[in-house]
């Protein structure tokens, strides 16, 4: 619009710094645009630097069309359960001597005390060990080979310790071909995933190596067509799951559709019904599932050149690490934080170990978190109320790059879960992703205490926005 | 005494809203002193400058708000009290306010299309960078804010004309758009005189006199004062001034400047001369009395500039008040003086009206200081004692660094204005009070008890001490003009009608005979 032809056209401003601009302007008859602005890159000129070098025009424009082809296909991806089968045969890069792990890469050194704590438990139940004392000693001895599961093509929630004779999932994205695997809900607290490692642990690792496993295997043998979990979820979301803290209603979906495989497998009517109780005994069986899910779309989106897409975001209770889609298998990290939500009777704040596990990929994908508004029953969770509970997840759309019109949330008029968080989004507005998750004890051993709400450290986004400036603002 | 440091991570507030709860705090009971500021490298600097060091501070980023209160041990705990109740009422305001609110003008633009224009008065640091941004979605742009780079300003204003858009300032203080007053602007008829000023208060006062003599104004183009400098070259006067030749609105075109660079100069009477409509210029202080063209006008002062403006869209002079010079008051003023009362001291908040009764002073004296002064020998510092005849520009930035302006925040002028009576050889203190959009709600009411204590204090010595002010301002302003003078004169204050005669009455009150 020429200046002339602004002369003869209604004045529409936006205020942009003080407020009494804009009152000034109300008093006028002028409604101005109003902004809740905050210095960019919480005013680090090195970050803004770099937001500046991305948002030269030709790079922008090569930008917006990197992110619209990893949006496009994150939205596109159809992940469907094809069955189970034991890590050893399945995970890629899988050895008897491998403990895959949550988060990015940690040295055995550096591990928080329920990763440890979880490793240990691992090398006994893998018989690499006869006891924690001596499973300590091998894993700092450098003969266990320690890798992140993202590394794998998997994700495993809290410390997401998977050796080789445990069950995982086995999920394809039919829409791009790639596959992505995670291990089997423990159910209950006090479990390996937490840090948990007694004799209790163990046998429940045993029999669902022995049972659990082959019983579901056996089921999805049986299913071939296999299980739409895109569309598993997106019903999840319409009974008041988020799908990372709240998991009951994909849970009842899950088993519900697994249920006439299982009985028509030839296990015993005793092992059925202790698989049955295992499922009932808690909500969580379907959140791995979910994350697998989230993964299996999440990875058809990396490696994308020039694309500022977040593809991965995870912990390992020390470190906090994403990874971005034109950056391809880089890791971006900075501190763990903690979580803050209430805590199960008995324990304080300084019990709670720091973030963990590869959980967040759900909020990475679009739930979790980020589909706060669709599970009002669990807002006590981010000590709010349901009203902030529908801001959060209208707020994560300031961050990302579209809605997918796949998962919807029908309190906010069915919007699609926001998707494709965008590094430069994050770095210029401030706003990190909100992510819900569980609280792991500090101490090897002991287990769950909690869950709430946490976000990633600004660190890790800022290193990412600066890779990007000197990759493609080349 | 005990000092209390608080960081509050990741919590913004902007500088101004900040400088008021600053004046709020240091008020509060007990409060030796009050710091807040975010934890930018500058305002760490100031803090470090008044001795307030800490490792607290240093690891501060500035996206972190800094809390630093100096008080008495036995009311540190109800200051701290008091200050975080001052805090929480900002930010409990400002959430109260967040709905419908836009973190980044790209969502802002995206949820409405249809806004034409951005108004940026954030930290110049981060200006430039939003600036950029609404111009490449193709919004006009004024950019409140200072503080951002010649190199920056000039980028903005080579994208900006190269896709035909406004981008008035950086440091442009006031614009009226299609009869819409933006920051600190005055409530004026429309009219057909368009106006394009690189200074802020010139264009105010010029509007204001236009009012005043029953014009009206078409359109109030703000370029920000840098811009008739070589560097900068007048890129947004030479549009603007385009833009209003080709405004059928606009009859008559006025160019308001400090003096511009003389290439600069020419260039834009050049383009005033290729208009055909008929413009006045005034570059205060300039030598220049030819355009060199006929539709050109160059007049010496704000007031003769409105008048000619007046004049060339037909009016005819002889309707008009001109407010002409009271001669019989300047010798009733005269004779009040004692002999030894030989000195004017201005304080002003209008960069352009300290200008203007600065050049007016030049014209009769040579031992003229200021802050604002071109001549080295003759500049004083915002701390520095005034001297013999003593104008001082209190918007300037030595007075302004890490305080609000002094059209919002009278304090430091209330201060000033009590310390100059001190002087015995003071004759006249002349100050402007500056209405409208944008400026303080009552600045008149605010000065009275210290014009009182001013004159007391001369009196009590025996002096007369004239105090001489100028309200800027229109009957349509809120509060309007006549209440804010009413005041004035109920105080014993001298009025001045005009700024121009702000300027020649101040002078001519401490003229003695022989000085004629």
């Amino acid at each position: 619009m020429s200046i002339t032809s602004l002369f003869s056209t209604e004045l529409k401003p936006v205020n942009l710094g003080l407020d009494m601009f804009a009152e000034d302007l109300r008093a006028q008859g002028v409604a101005p645009v109003l902004m809740d602005w905050t210095p960019p890159g919480g005013g680090d000129p090195e970050v803004i630097a770099a937001l500046g070098r991305l948002e030269r025009p030709d790079v922008a424009e090569r930008i917006a069309a990197a992110n619209e082809e990893a949006v496009g296909r994150i939205l596109a991806a159809q992940p469907f359960l094809e069955g189970f089968g034991q890590a050893i045969d399945t995970v890629p890069g899988m050895t008897r001597t491998t403990i895959l792990h949550a988060g990015p890469p940690i040295s055995w050194e550096r591990m928080c005390g329920p990763m440890k704590g979880a490793v240990t438990g691992a090398l006994v139940f893998e018989g690499l060990a006869k006891d924690l004392d001596e499973a300590a000693e091998l894993a700092g001895s450098g003969e266990i080979t320690f890798s992140p599961c993202h590394e794998h093509q998997s994700v495993g929630s809290m410390a997401g310790v998977t050796s080789a004779s445990m069950w995982v999932h086995k999920v394809t994205n039919r829409t791009h071909g790639n596959t992505a695997f995670t291990n089997l809900s423990e159910q209950l607290s006090k479990i390996l995933r937490f840090g948990a490692n007694d004799q209790s642990v163990i046998d429940r690792l045993n029999w669902m190596r022995d049972v659990f496993g082959p019983v579901l295997a056996a089921a999805m043998e049986l299913n071939e067509g296999g299980l739409d979990l895109r569309l598993l979820l997106s019903q999840a979301l319409h009974m008041g799951d988020e799908a990372h803290n709240r998991n009951v209603a994909g849970t009842t979906l899950l088993i519900q559709a697994l249920t006439p495989y299982i009985v028509e497998t030839d296990f015993s009517t005793k092992e059925k019904r202790e698989v049955f109780d295992f499922v009932a005994s808690s909500d969580y069986f379907s959140g791995p599932t979910w994350m697998v899910t989230a993964k299996a779309a999440m990875d058809a989106a990396a490696g994308i050149e020039d694309s500022t897409v977040v593809t991965a975001m995870c912990r390992n209770g020390v470190d906090f690490g994403i990874r971005v889609s034109g950056t391809g298998d880089r890791w971006f990290t900075g501190p763990a934080q903690q979580v803050v939500g209430p805590m199960f009777a008995g324990y304080t704040p300084e019990d709670s170990g720091l973030d963990m596990g590869d959980s967040a990929i759900t909020e990475t994908y679009g739930v979790g978190g980020f589909a706060m508004a669709a599970a009002p029953a669990i807002v006590a969770l981010v000590g709010g109320t349901v009203q902030e509970a529908m801001g959060y997840s209208r707020t994560m759309n300031a961050i990302t790059t579209a809605n997918n019109p796949n998962v919807t949330i029908p309190a906010l008029d069915f919007m699609g879960v926001p998707s494709g968080i965008d590094v430069r989004k994050v770095a210029e507005t401030g706003i990190l992703p909100l992510i819900n998750t569980a609280i792991a004890h500090k101490d090897p051993g002991i287990g769950m205490i909690g869950a709430g709400i946490v976000h990633p450290p600004v660190e890790a986004f800022q290193q990412a926005l600066r890779a990007l400036a000197d990759g493609v603002a080349r | 005494m005990t000092r209390h440091i608080d960081i509050r991570k990741n919590t913004y507030l902007d500088s101004v809203s900040l400088m008021s709860m600053s004046t709020k705090a240091n008020a509060v009971e007990g409060v030796t002193q009050a710091l807040l500021g975010m934890a930018t490298p500058m305002n760490k600097e100031v803090l470090l400058n008044v001795g307030v060091q800490d490792p607290a501070i240093d690891a501060a980023k500035p996206s972190d708000l800094m809390i630093v209160i100096d008080a008495a041990d036995d009311v540190i705990e109800d200051a701290i009290r008091a200050v975080n109740d001052i805090l929480a009422r900002k930010t409990r305001s400002a959430d109260g306010a967040a709905e419908g609110r836009y973190r980044t003008l790209d969502g802002a633009f995206a949820e409405v299309p249809d806004t034409n224009l951005v108004l940026i008065s954030v930290n110049g640091a981060y200006a430039a960078r939003e600036a950029r941004k609404a111009l490449a979605a193709g919004k006009h742009v004024m950019i409140f804010s200072a503080n951002v780079s010649v190199e920056d300003e000039i980028e903005l204003k080579n994208l900006a004309h190269a896709k035909g858009l406004l981008l008035m300032g950086p440091d442009c203080g006031t614009a009226i758009l299609n009869g819409t007053g933006l920051a600190f602007a005055n409530a004026v008829r429309r009219g057909s005189i368009g106006i394009v000023g690189a200074s802020g208060t010139g264009s105010q006062e010029i509007s204001v006199r236009v009012h005043d003599f029953g014009g009206g104004v078409s359109q109030l183009i703000g370029t920000g004062g840098r811009d008739l400098s070589a560097e900068v070259g007048g890129l947004m006067m030479i549009d603007g001034i385009e833009a209003l030749a080709a405004d059928p609105e606009t009859e008559v075109i006025v160019v308001v400047s400090k003096p511009p660079a003389e290439e600069v100069a020419d260039k834009v009477l050049g383009v005033l001369g290729g208009t055909g409509k008929p413009a006045v210029v005034c570059f205060l202080g300039s030598p220049r009395t030819e355009s060199g063209y006929p539709n050109v006008q160059l007049v010496s002062g704000t007031k003769p500039a409105a008048l000619a403006a007046v004049l060339a869209t037909g009016v005819d002079e002889s309707t008009l008040d001109l407010h002409a010079l009271n001669i019989p008051l300047i010798e009733e003023v005269r004779a009040k003086l004692a002999p030894e009362q030989k000195y004017v001291r201005g304080l002003f908040c209008g960069g352009t009206l300290c200008d203007e009764a600065m050049f007016a002073a030049l014209a009769k004296f040579d031992n003229v200081h200021s802050n604002i002064q071109k001549d080295p020998a003759y500049v004083l510092g915002a701390t520095d004692a005034s001297r013999e005849h003593t104008f001082l520009d209190m918007g300037d930035d030595d007075f302004t660094d890490g305080r609000p302006h002094p059209m919002i925040d009278p304090s430091l002028r209330l201060q000033r204005l009590v310390q100059e009576a001190d002087d015995p050889e003071v004759g006249v203190i002349a100050m402007d009070f500056i209405l409208g959009f944008g400026a303080h709600e009552d600045p008149v009411g605010v000065t009275v008890p210290a014009i009182e204590e001013a004159k007391a204090k001369a009196a009590a010595r025996g002096q007369h001490l004239e105090i001489l002010g100028y309200v800027l301002g229109t009957d349509l302003d809120t509060p309007a003009l006549a209440g804010q003078v009413a005041q004035l004169e109920a105080a014993g204050v001298t009025i001045a009608s005009s700024s121009t005669n702000l300027g020649l009455l101040a002078r001519e009150f401490v003229a003695k005979g022989d000085n004629r």
